[in-house]
C-alpha cells in the first residue's frame, strides 16, 4: 500500500509542476564562441529548444568613423573588421573604391592582391580549423595549424610589415611593390604547405569519433542556406557552387585555374571538406599567381585626392568566411556620404538557430565553429 | 604485542603508499603536460627547475596559497566535502592494490570486489559537488559524469568477470599468480578491450571527458571550485588512472610478474606496465576529439554490453568444455 501511495503522489507532482527549461547563457565570456558572442540557450535535459543570439559587444561604430574620413584612411579600419584576414578585407574596400573611377590598375598589383587574398584565406581557414578541432576536443590540431599560421603571418610581417592587421593595399594598387625575399619565402611555404594539411587530414578525415559528432549534425538544405543569404563554405558545404571569385571575378582571379569544392549533404562534416579543399586550391592559386607574377610597376597613377563622382556603389568580393562587402554612397567629397558594410559573419550567424534547434548542447558549439565567425566583422 | 607491530607496519605502509601516491600522482601531471607538449610541438613546464622538474611543487604550493571560495548561493556542507568525497574512495582503493609480491598495504579475499565498490563511491562526490556549487555549467557537468560513470560502471564490472572465471579467485595476489604462464589478456583480448575503454571512461579521461569537456561546459562539475579544493578533484582523478592501470595489469598483464628470462624485481615489472598504461591515457587525450554524450551512452550500451555478455558466454562455455 505505501509504495502505491508513494507512485501516485510523484505522478501527481510530476504533472502539477512539469518539466522546466533550463536557460543557460553561454558567453560572452566563454571558452567556444569565438569571441564574444552571447548565445543563450532554452534546454530540455541536453537538447535545445530554442535559442537566440546576442551581439554587439565588439561593436566599434565602424560604418559611422568611414562617413568621417577620407577613403585612403579607412583602409586600415577594415582590417579591424575581419581581423583574422585582414587583407581580403583592404581588398574589398580597395575594389569597390576603384569601381567609382576607370584607373587601370597594373596586372603585377592584381596578381600580388590575389596572392595574399589567398594567403589571408589559409591564415583564415587554419585557425578556424584550428579552433574548431579544439571545440569538439582534438587538442593537437590547434598547435599544429597554429604552426603554419605563423608562418603565414611572418610571410604578411616581410611584404607589409604589420602582421595581423597589415593594411596591405592602397587605392591603385600597392603601397609599394613586395620585396623579392617574400616571392621567394611564399615559394618555399607553398612547396610545405600542402603534405601539413595531409598532417591535420589524418587527425580528422576518418577519425571514427570526429565522424560521429560532424556528420548529420548541423545540416542546412540549399534551399534554406539560399533564403537565409548564407554564404562562403557553408552554402558550398550544402551543394551550392557560389564563389564570388567566379561569379564576379575581380583581381587577377579571371586568369586564374582553381576549382570551387562543394559538399552534399550540409552538414559539419562537409563544410569541413570544404574548407580543407580550399586550403589547397587556395596554394594552388598562390602557386600559379608565383609563376605567372608579371613585372611593371605596382601600382597605378592616382590623384592626390581622392573624390569618386557623385553616386553609389556596391561591391563584394569572396572573403573566407563568405560574401563581404562594401555599399558606399559619395557625394562628390573626399569622404563617402555613407559606408555600409555586409559582414559574411554576421548573415551566416543568422542562421545559427536554424542549425541548432533540435541538437545537443555539444553540437551548438560544434555548429558555432563550423559556421567560423567573427565578431570583429558581425558587430563592426 | 604481535597487534600493536602489526598495526605499526600497516601505518607505515600506508603513510608510505598516500604520500608516494600524492607525490607520482604531482609528477604524473607533470608527466602528462611534457608528453602532450611534445605531441603539440610545444616545450611544456620548462622554467621551474632543469625543464620544469620542479613545476608540480610549484602548482601545489600555488594552489594552496589561494583562495578559498565558496560561492554565496553554495550548499556550503556539501561543497565542502564533496572534494573529500571524491578523492578519500580514489585512495582508499590503494589498501589492497598488490605493487609487487611482498609490498602491499593488505591482502583481502575479495580485493576485486573491494576495487569496484569503493571507486564507484566517487561519483557521489562529482554529484554533491554539483549539486552544491549552484550553478547550471556544474549541475549539467555533474549529470553527465553520474550518467556516464553509473554506466560505466556496469561494463567495467562484466569485463573483469571474464579473467575471473579464469583464475577462479577475487583475490587479486591469486589473480597474479594465475597468470604465472600466460597474461589473461591473450585469453581475454576482448574483455581487455572493453575493460580498456570503460576504465577512459570511468576516469573521465579523453575521449570520454565529458563531465569537464571545456568547449561546453567550463570545467564541468568542478567549475565553480578553486584552490586546495580544486586540487583533491586533480589528484583524485590522476588517482583513479592509477588505481584503474593497476587493476588492468593485474587482470590482463600478470601484475608484478615478468618474463622470466629477464631478472627484474617485481616492484620494477609493476612501475614499467604501469608508466605504459599512463601513457597511453596521455596519448590518447593528445590525439582523440571528444565523444558527444549520447554517443557516449550509444557505444557502451549498444555496442560494448552485448560484446561483454558475449564474452562471459564464451569463456564459460569453452572453459565447461575444456578445462
Amino acid at each position: 500500500m505505501v509504495g502505491v501511495a508513494n507512485v501516485s503522489r510523484i505522478d501527481q507532482q510530476s504533472t502539477l509542476h512539469g518539466t522546466e527549461e533550463l536557460v543557460i547563457n553561454m558567453g560572452p565570456q566563454h571558452p567556444s564562441t569565438h569571441g564574444v558572442l552571447r548565445v543563450i540557450l532554452k534546454l530540455d535535459g541536453e537538447t535545445v529548444n530554442d535559442l537566440d543570439c546576442d551581439i554587439g559587444y565588439l561593436h566599434r561604430g565602424t560604418e559611422k568613423i568611414g562617413e568621417n574620413i577620407n577613403y585612403t584612411m579607412f583602409i586600415p579600419y577594415t582590417d579591424r573588421l575581419d581581423y583574422i584576414a585582414a587583407p581580403s578585407n583592404n581588398l574589398a574596400w580597395v575594389t569597390a573604391v576603384e569601381k567609382f573611377f576607370d584607373w587601370e590598375i597594373p596586372m603585377r598589383a592584381q596578381y600580388i592582391r590575389s596572392m595574399v587574398g589567398e594567403l589571408s584565406r589559409i591564415a583564415s581557414h587554419l585557425l578556424w580549423l584550428a579552433t574548431h578541432a579544439l571545440d569538439i576536443g582534438a587538442m593537437t590540431v590547434f598547435l599544429w595549424c597554429f604552426r603554419e599560421r605563423e608562418m603565414v603571418l611572418d610571410l604578411f610581417e616581410t611584404a607589409f610589415g604589420g602582421r595581423l592587421t597589415v593594411n596591405a593595399f592602397r587605392l591603385g594598387g600597392l603601397h609599394e611593390d613586395v620585396p623579392e625575399k617574400f616571392l621567394q619565402l611564399t615559394q618555399e611555404f607553398v612547396d610545405i604547405f600542402p603534405s601539413r594539411v595531409d598532417d591535420y587530414e589524418t587527425l580528422l578525415t576518418n577519425n571514427r569519433i570526429w565522424l560521429q559528432r560532424t556528420r548529420d549534425v548541423g545540416i542546412i538544405s540549399a534551399e534554406d542556406a539560399m533564403d537565409l543569404g548564407l554564404t562562403g563554405p557553408i552554402i558550398r558545404g550544402s551543394g551550392v557552387k557560389w564563389d564570388l571569385r567566379r561569379a564576379k571575378p575581380y583581381a587577377a582571379y579571371p586568369y586564374l585555374d582553381f576549382v570551387v569544392p562543394i559538399g552534399e549533404n550540409g552538414d559539419i562534416y562537409d563544410r569541413y571538406l570544404v574548407r580543407i579543399e580550399e586550403l589547397r586550391q587556395s596554394t594552388y592559386i598562390i602557386q600559379q599567381c608565383l609563376e605567372q607574377l608579371p613585372g611593371g610597376p605596382a601600382s597605378c597613377k592616382t590623384p592626390r585626392t581622392i573624390k569618386p563622382p557623385e553616386g553609389e556603389i556596391y561591391h563584394s568580393i569572396e572573403n573566407p568566411k563568405g560574401e563581404f562587402g562594401f555599399y558606399i554612397v559619395s557625394d562628390g567629397t573626399t569622404t563617402p556620404y555613407r559606408v555600409r558594410i555586409r559582414p559574411p559573419s554576421f548573415i551566416n550567424l543568422g542562421g545559427l538557430k536554424k542549425l541548432c534547434v533540435g541538437q545537443l548542447v555539444a553540437d551548438v558549439v560544434a555548429i558555432i565553429g563550423s559556421i567560423d565567425i567573427v565578431l570583429g566583422e558581425c558587430d563592426r | 604485542m604481535d597487534m600493536a607491530l602489526e598495526v605499526a607496519v600497516a601505518a607505515i605502509k600506508i603513510f608510505i603508499v598516500v604520500n608516494v601516491v600524492q607525490l607520482v600522482v604531482a609528477y604524473l601531471i607533470y608527466v602528462e603536460r611534457k608528453v602532450i607538449a611534445h605531441a603539440q610541438l610545444r616545450l611544456g613546464p620548462m622554467r621551474v627547475g632543469w625543464h620544469g622538474l620542479l613545476q608540480p611543487i610549484a602548482d601545489g604550493l600555488k594552489l594552496f596559497l589561494k583562495e578559498d571560495i565558496v560561492p554565496d548561493k553554495a550548499d556550503r556542507v556539501v561543497f565542502v566535502l564533496a572534494p573529500v568525497m571524491v578523492l578519500v574512495p580514489a585512495l582508499v582503493v590503494y589498501a589492497v592494490l598488490p605493487f609487487s609480491a611482498t609490498f602491499y598495504i593488505t591482502q583481502i579475499n575479495i580485493g576485486l570486489f573491494f576495487v569496484l565498490a569503493i571507486s564507484s563511491l566517487g561519483v557521489f562526490g562529482v554529484v554533491m559537488a554539483g549539486w552544491a556549487s549552484n550553478s547550471k555549467y556544474s549541475l549539467l557537468g555533474a549529470l553527465r559524469s553520474a550518467a556516464q560513470m553509473l554506466s560505466y560502471e556496469i561494463f567495467l564490472g562484466f569485463s573483469v568477470i571474464g579473467p575471473l572465471m579464469l583464475a577462479g579467485s577475487l583475490n587479486l595476489q591469486e589473480i597474479v599468480h594465475a597468470q604465472r604462464d600466460v597474461w589473461f589478456v591473450f585469453y581475454q583480448p576482448v574483455a581487455f578491450i572493453v575493460f580498456f575503454v570503460a576504465a577512459l571512461a570511468e576516469t573521465n579521461r579523453a575521449p570520454f571527458d565529458l563531465p569537464e569537456a571545456e568547449t561546453e561546459l567550463v570545467a564541468g562539475f568542478h567549475t565553480e571550485y578553486s584552490g586546495m579544493k580544486f586540487a583533491f578533484f586533480f589528484l583524485a582523478e590522476y588517482a583513479s588512472m592509477m588505481v584503474i592501470s593497476t587493476i588492468g595489469i593485474v587482470l590482463f598483464f600478470g601484475g608484478w610478474e615478468g618474463p622470466d628470462f629477464i631478472p627484474l624485481p617485481g616492484f620494477v615489472w609493476y612501475v614499467l606496465k604501469l608508466s605504459v598504461f599512463m601513457f597511453v591515457f596521455i596519448w590518447l587525450r593528445a590525439t582523440l576529439p571528444r565523444y558527444r554524450y549520447d554517443q557516449l551512452m550509444r557505444v557502451g550500451w549498444k555496442f560494448m554490453f552485448p560484446l561483454v555478455m558475449l564474452n562471459i558466454f564464451l569463456t564459460g562455455f569453452l572453459k565447461y568444455l575444456f578445462l
